[in-house]
């Protein structure tokens, strides 16, 4: 799946479809987009990954709706097996296993999202600039993702975590946002590299030199012109991203330096069931189950991504 | 390729002054400090006893002062004391470094034992049924969470599964090896692999997966370059093709990865040795930061920051002189 495409020029011109219409505009869009609609479709894996990425999404918004109160506590029915009223059995506070899974999702997705989010946007206006002006600022700029890439990731984190659990500072207390910015803050690098290189190979290219003939500023060149044509890279690696942070959110909860409970996340859930392994293991396989689904349908969704975007793909 | 090295070496200062400065700052952040440890533990000081435990250990003094002083020893080489066990940062960690060496080298090993042969074989046998259920697998070794894999090991082989002579369980929940047994010869060493055999698993089944994928990627590369289909007709057996001429430039690619993974051997797999209570470095770390060690989480942070500098630079240089197409600048 992550072939070098030996492509022969046959194969290509035919998984190209049906040439666009060059007159109109919009022909040419939705021609193009279904392209890579039908060529992502073609990847059975990715296929696959984004019907379970949408169920688990779609769970997660509907939370509140399809699942009982994640919080509601029960004394008569503390570390229920599965039953009929709970279908995955309950928590040491008799909290219903199967809602607070649920509920975690919300949480464990939206610091992926968000974290990815920072990410996505620090990398694209690091590299954008240093691949776009070059010179100094570039020098500059990839000094300091030299700089950021020789944080231990991990160890920073749970420094970071320590301030969390610790601070008197309600704004960091009890909310996954802090924990999602600084993942966001350690991320972006990766993003900064490619988006530098795309902005390197194009900036040369003739449509470039014709926008600034005809009086595009800065700004508008970068982010108008060029940066179209690095979307393919930017949303894969953005989508490769988002698995890579709900790995380091949950495991840092998972640790207990993360979001912190009553707030359910996947990883705090999982700590909060390791000492029941052995009477309910259910508690801990409900959530593990969650990120590894989560994660693996996103990693074949990228790697779909991957292929339906790369002009040399012949698959 | 000296005066880079060199400048390389020189430019490592200024990146780890910032790294340092930046988590010294963070710590610096969380209140209560060192001390509120025993201040939460009611360990019968007063708040007169801690204020004046503050002032002697300088926690007083203004961020710069405290990061200054912190610097001029650590540039002297001494990391300072760990404030639970009163004892030097140094020997806490060189206490647990042998053992996060040994399980990470065996782990290190044993992926690279069994990634390799499978990333040749689903490379050469592209799309085949191997190869399918190689990709398959290594998605799910990429997506399971290593944690979660962990505790999966020790539900099924330490609570589940019994071994069927003695009734006890199969393999031993964590530890380097049975505390309070005396065990020599054989026994000792069977002893020993019991114990990593889970977390080495738990540690494996990832770098399995990246290294197989990458491997077979590289290979996919090369097996199509002239100077292999060049070997192949004047008649090279396939075998000396895919090993000696194949392989050989496709492994270029993972050597470097491989360097990139060295800040490991020193830091560990943290949830690896959380997980099987393995005495090591990772564990160390987690254990400093819920006792709120500064020194010691200093000192480890530091030294990762500085491996994973040299981990890159050996990157390059391994880069450069297994490949001699590429130039340093």
């Amino acid at each position: 799946m992550i072939d070098t495409a030996q492509s022969t020029n046959t194969d290509r011109a035919h998984s190209r479809g049906p040439a666009p219409d060059a007159g109109a505009m919009t022909t040419v869009h939705s021609s193009m987009a279904s392209l890579y609609a039908r060529r992502f479709l073609r990847h059975r894996f990715a296929a696959a990954g984004l019907v379970v990425l949408l169920v688990v999404i779609l769970s997660a918004l509907l939370a509140p709706v399809i699942t009982q109160d994640p919080n509601a506590l029960s004394a008569s029915d503390r570390k229920a097996q599965p039953s009929s009223e709970h279908w995955l059995g309950t928590d040491e506070a008799g909290r219903d296993i199967l809602a607070r899974t649920i509920h975690g999702g919300r949480i464990s997705l939206a610091v992926g999202i968000t974290a990815t989010g920072i990410a996505l946007a620090l990398g694209t206006l690091i590299g954008a600039i240093s691949g776009y002006f070059g010179g100094i600022a570039d020098a500059a700029l990839m000094r300091l993702t030299d700089a950021f890439l020789c944080f231990p990731q991990l160890f920073v984190l749970i420094v970071f975590g320590t301030l969390i659990r610790t601070t008197d500072l309600r704004v960091l207390q009890g909310s996954m946002t802090p924990i999602a910015i600084i993942i966001g803050l350690l991320s972006w690098m990766g993003l900064a590299r490619i988006v530098r290189a795309t902005f390197l190979g194009l900036r040369e290219q003739d449509y470039v030199d014709a926008a600034r003939s005809v009086g595009a500023g800065n700004a508008r060149i970068m982010f108008r012109h060029i940066l179209p044509g690095a979307v393919g890279p930017i949303v894969v690696q953005a989508t490769l991203l988002i698995a890579a942070t709900i790995i380091t959110e949950s495991g840092l909860s998972y640790l207990g330096f993360g979001v912190q409970p009553p707030t359910s996340s996947w990883g705090n859930l999982l700590e909060g069931a390791k000492p029941f392994l052995q009477t309910l293991p259910v508690y801990a396989i409900a959530p593990g189950m969650m990120i590894f689904l989560t994660v693996m349908s996103i990693n074949f969704v990228g790697d779909g991504l991957r292929d339906a975007l790369d002009p040399h793909s012949q698959r | 390729m000296g005066a880079y090295i060199i400048r390389r070496t020189l430019w490592a200062i200024p990146l780890l002054l910032f790294v340092s400065i930046a988590v010294y700052g963070l710590l610096e952040l969380s209140p209560g400090g060192p001390t509120s440890m025993y201040a939460r533990r009611s360990t019968g000081l007063s708040a007169a006893d801690l204020a004046q435990m503050e002032e002697a250990l300088g926690l007083n003094d203004p961020f710069y002062v405290q990061y200054g002083r912190w610097l001029w020893h650590v540039v002297q080489g001494d990391f300072g004391m760990a404030t639970t066990s009163a004892r030097p940062v140094s020997d806490e960690i060189m206490d647990r470094l042998p053992n996060t060496i040994y399980l990470m080298a065996i782990a290190w090993a044993v992926s690279l034992m069994i990634a390799v042969p499978i990333g040749i074989l689903s490379a050469i046998r592209q799309y085949s049924k191997f190869d399918h259920l190689v990709t398959a697998l290594t998605f799910v070794g990429q997506s399971i969470p290593s944690y979660f894999l962990g505790l999966i090991l020790l539900l099924v082989f330490y609570m589940r599964l019994d071994n069927p002579f003695s009734g006890s369980p199969l393999l031993p929940s964590g530890g380097v090896k049975t505390i309070g047994v005396d065990l020599s010869g054989w026994d000792m060493i069977w002893d020993r692999i019991k114990h990593l055999i889970l977390p080495v698993a738990m540690l494996s089944a990832t770098w399995i997966a990246w290294y197989s994928r990458f491997l077979r990627a590289s290979m996919l590369e090369t097996i199509h370059l002239d100077y292999v289909r060049t070997a192949r007709a004047k008649g090279v057996r396939e075998r000396v093709v895919i090993l000696r001429h194949a392989f050989r430039n496709a492994a270029i690619p993972l050597v470097t990865i491989m360097a990139l993974d060295l800040p490991l051997l020193f830091a560990g797999a943290l949830y690896a040795e959380v997980i099987f209570s393995w005495p090591g470095m990772g564990r160390l770390f987690y254990q400093a930061a819920e006792r709120r060690d500064y020194g010691l989480l200093m000192a480890i942070v530091m030294i990762t920051s500085f491996l994973i500098i040299v981990g890159n630079l050996l990157a390059d240089i391994a880069y450069r002189l297994l490949d001699p197409r590429i130039k340093l600048r």
